[in-house]
């Protein structure tokens, strides 16, 4: 290609830097509020640099038996729910997620076709469609308030999700190697697990780590679903405090960070697989 | 294990697979069907019931009752163009954001890998992180909006930004385009760097200008992953929930109440789980011809990878 003129360049960096300032600046104004201590916070106009940094608030909510606040308390067990309900939600949708789709991958199946455009169709059923008959079970069968209730009900977007993701990566190796499996006499699961899985170990991965963001992130069924410290994740207690007042701002937004480090650091490590999954049938908005 | 193992001499192959697929599929299916196709289905029935939350089992048979209450309601209608107010403002900014970002990025200025880094972090920001950041930059007393306003002498005093509801909305939307825009960028971005170069370098010694080359040959070729990204943020804007719940509340004075937000308050806050699963029904059909229309795009023979 011909090369950039100067003027070019400098108006491709000028709004490179507008967009960055974009990206940057909440996020900056979200950490700093996180560090700085609430008198300096509530300063007018705000003096946005602390001149006393404090980690006292992330100290407050990591350190085991320090829980001085209401939010911290609380934070860290919500923190503890999502870590477990995300975990689980994504080694069912994985496990269940592979045998389904190395069947829609590689057997011939008369619906096979039908069938994965119905998966796909179900994926995109919002939550707020399933939540009435969920609670309505859930509530019958005591499990509000449980995070069994938040892994069970999770499934319904993350499991389609996981079988459409993995059949894509199935698709993609080669035949010739499955074949000489079968011949050799490898029974159908012994092909799946000893053959096809190592080699779509990254497809695996991405879409792990597809599951994980999206259970995480999940608000709508835990906020129904949750509203005690035996399973409210990290999101519902979040959304509680900001509707609240007389808040600590400062722990609050110290909460926000630790929320979204998880994710962010995953998505961060994990760019390449990330990337090349949104393009592959883009799914998590 | 006998019905996974290999294939028995009294079965045909193809029945064998058959098999082994449906034992395969069982699980998944299962799961989907109780969880997904059940719920549903179960959600029509209960529309058609008045149906309390204090006691939930369908109780009186109202027919279309709870459809028809909607219809003549203004809430309903004033929810319905919120929803599409949000829906159209919100997608069609990050789409034209989006495309501009990944052009961009495909110029390949000095520092673009580390712009396309940075878009991975407002992507994976948790939708609640992002609205409680927000809440708390527009905050009337003592937020960022109106610190960095008044330093510049935008503004001469502290505004409560969130008492009206246009306004209010907008700064929703600001909020969903911080999260969204880097997802159709990124898409978009790759889409770009399959586009072989021969083409473009082909029209330009046509003598094709710039603009020439974007609307002749980049847009064409994008068009397939443009429309997949505005088919799946129509149907996430139109379904928008968490980041109203958390930014206004739905506030001022129901100003950013949406349908998603209505069938909520309808359900859970006022109990009527029969006119809550009208609505959400409602929200189910047009999903599912979203739906459809997404299959579509992905399903046509040139669009198959």
């Amino acid at each position: 290609m011909k090369r950039k003129t100067p003027v070019q360049t400098m108006r491709n960096l000028v709004l490179m830097a507008l967009v960055l300032f974009f990206v940057y600046a909440p996020i900056a104004w979200l950490v700093l509020s996180s560090i700085s201590t609430r008198a300096e916070l509530l300063n007018v106009p705000p003096s946005f640099i602390p001149k006393e940094p404090t980690l006292k608030n992330y100290l407050d909510i990591l350190v085991p038996g320090r829980a001085a606040s209401e939010v911290a308390s609380t934070f860290k067990v919500a923190l503890g729910n999502s870590l477990l309900v995300a975990t689980t939600t994504t080694l069912i949708c994985l496990l269940v997620g592979v045998l389904a789709a190395y069947a829609l991958a590689r057997l011939r199946l008369p619906f096979k076709n039908k069938l994965l455009m119905s998966i796909l169709s179900v994926r995109m059923i919002p939550e707020i469609s399933l939540v009435i008959p969920l609670y309505i079970v859930a509530a019958k069968l005591a499990l509000l308030n449980k995070p069994a209730v938040l892994i069970i009900t999770y499934l319904s977007f993350a499991l389609p999700f996981s079988i459409w993701m993995i059949t894509t990566f199935f698709e993609a190796v080669p035949m010739e190697l499955e074949d000489a499996a079968r011949i050799d006499g490898c029974s159908r699961l012994r092909t799946l697990f000893n053959v096809i899985l190592p080699v779509a170990t990254p497809g695996i991965v991405s879409t792990g780590l597809f599951i994980f963001l999206l259970a995480w992130d999940e608000f709508f069924f835990a906020l129904i679903f949750t509203s005690t410290l035996a399973a409210k994740t990290a999101p519902v207690a979040i959304a509680e405090f900001t509707g609240r007042y007389a808040v600590d701002i400062t722990a609050m937004m110290a909460a926000g960070v630790l929320a979204a480090l998880p994710p962010v650091l995953l998505a961060l490590i994990f760019q390449r697989y990330i990337v090349s999954g949104l393009s592959a049938g883009a799914v998590k908005g | 294990m006998s019905v996974l193992a290999k294939p028995r001499k009294t079965l045909t192959l193809a029945r064998q697979e058959i098999r082994d697929g449906l034992w395969l599929l069982a699980p998944s299916m299962l799961v989907i069907l109780i969880i997904t196709v059940l719920p549903v289905i179960f959600t029509l029935v209960l529309s058609f019931f008045d149906t309390p939350l204090s006691n939930p089992v369908p109780r009186d048979f109202v027919g279309f009752g709870n459809y028809l209450e909607f219809l003549s309601s203004q809430q309903f209608w004033q929810a319905i163009w919120r929803t599409l107010y949000f829906t159209l403002v919100s997608v069609g900014l990050e789409l034209v954001l989006g495309l501009g970002i990944a052009l961009l990025i495909h110029a390949r200025p000095p520092g673009w890998n580390f712009l396309r880094t940075s878009l991975i972090i407002p992507w994976a920001v948790p939708t609640v992180v992002n609205g409680a950041m927000w809440r708390w930059i527009y905050n009337a007393d003592y937020g960022a909006l109106n610190g960095v306003l008044l330093s510049l002498g935008i503004i001469e005093k502290y505004q409560a930004w969130m008492i009206d509801p246009i306004v209010a909305m907008n700064l929703v939307i600001v909020a969903d385009i911080w999260h969204s825009v880097p997802f159709i960028a990124i898409i978009l971005q790759a889409a770009l760097a399959g586009i072989p170069v021969e083409l473009e370098e082909a029209a330009a010694v046509d003598g094709a200008n710039a603009f020439q080359r974007f609307l002749l040959i980049r847009l064409p070729l994008l068009q397939p992953a443009i429309l997949v990204a505005l088919v799946v943020r129509t149907v996430e804007a139109f379904r928008v929930f968490d980041i109203i719940y958390v930014i206004t509340s739905g506030g001022p004075a129901f100003g950013t109440v949406t349908i998603s937000y209505l069938t909520y308050l309808e359900s859970f806050t006022y109990g009527h789980l029969g006119s809550g699963s009208a609505l959400s029904f409602l929200i189910s059909a047009f999903t599912l011809v979203m739906a459809l229309v997404y299959i579509k795009i992905l399903y046509r023979p040139e669009n198959r990878a």
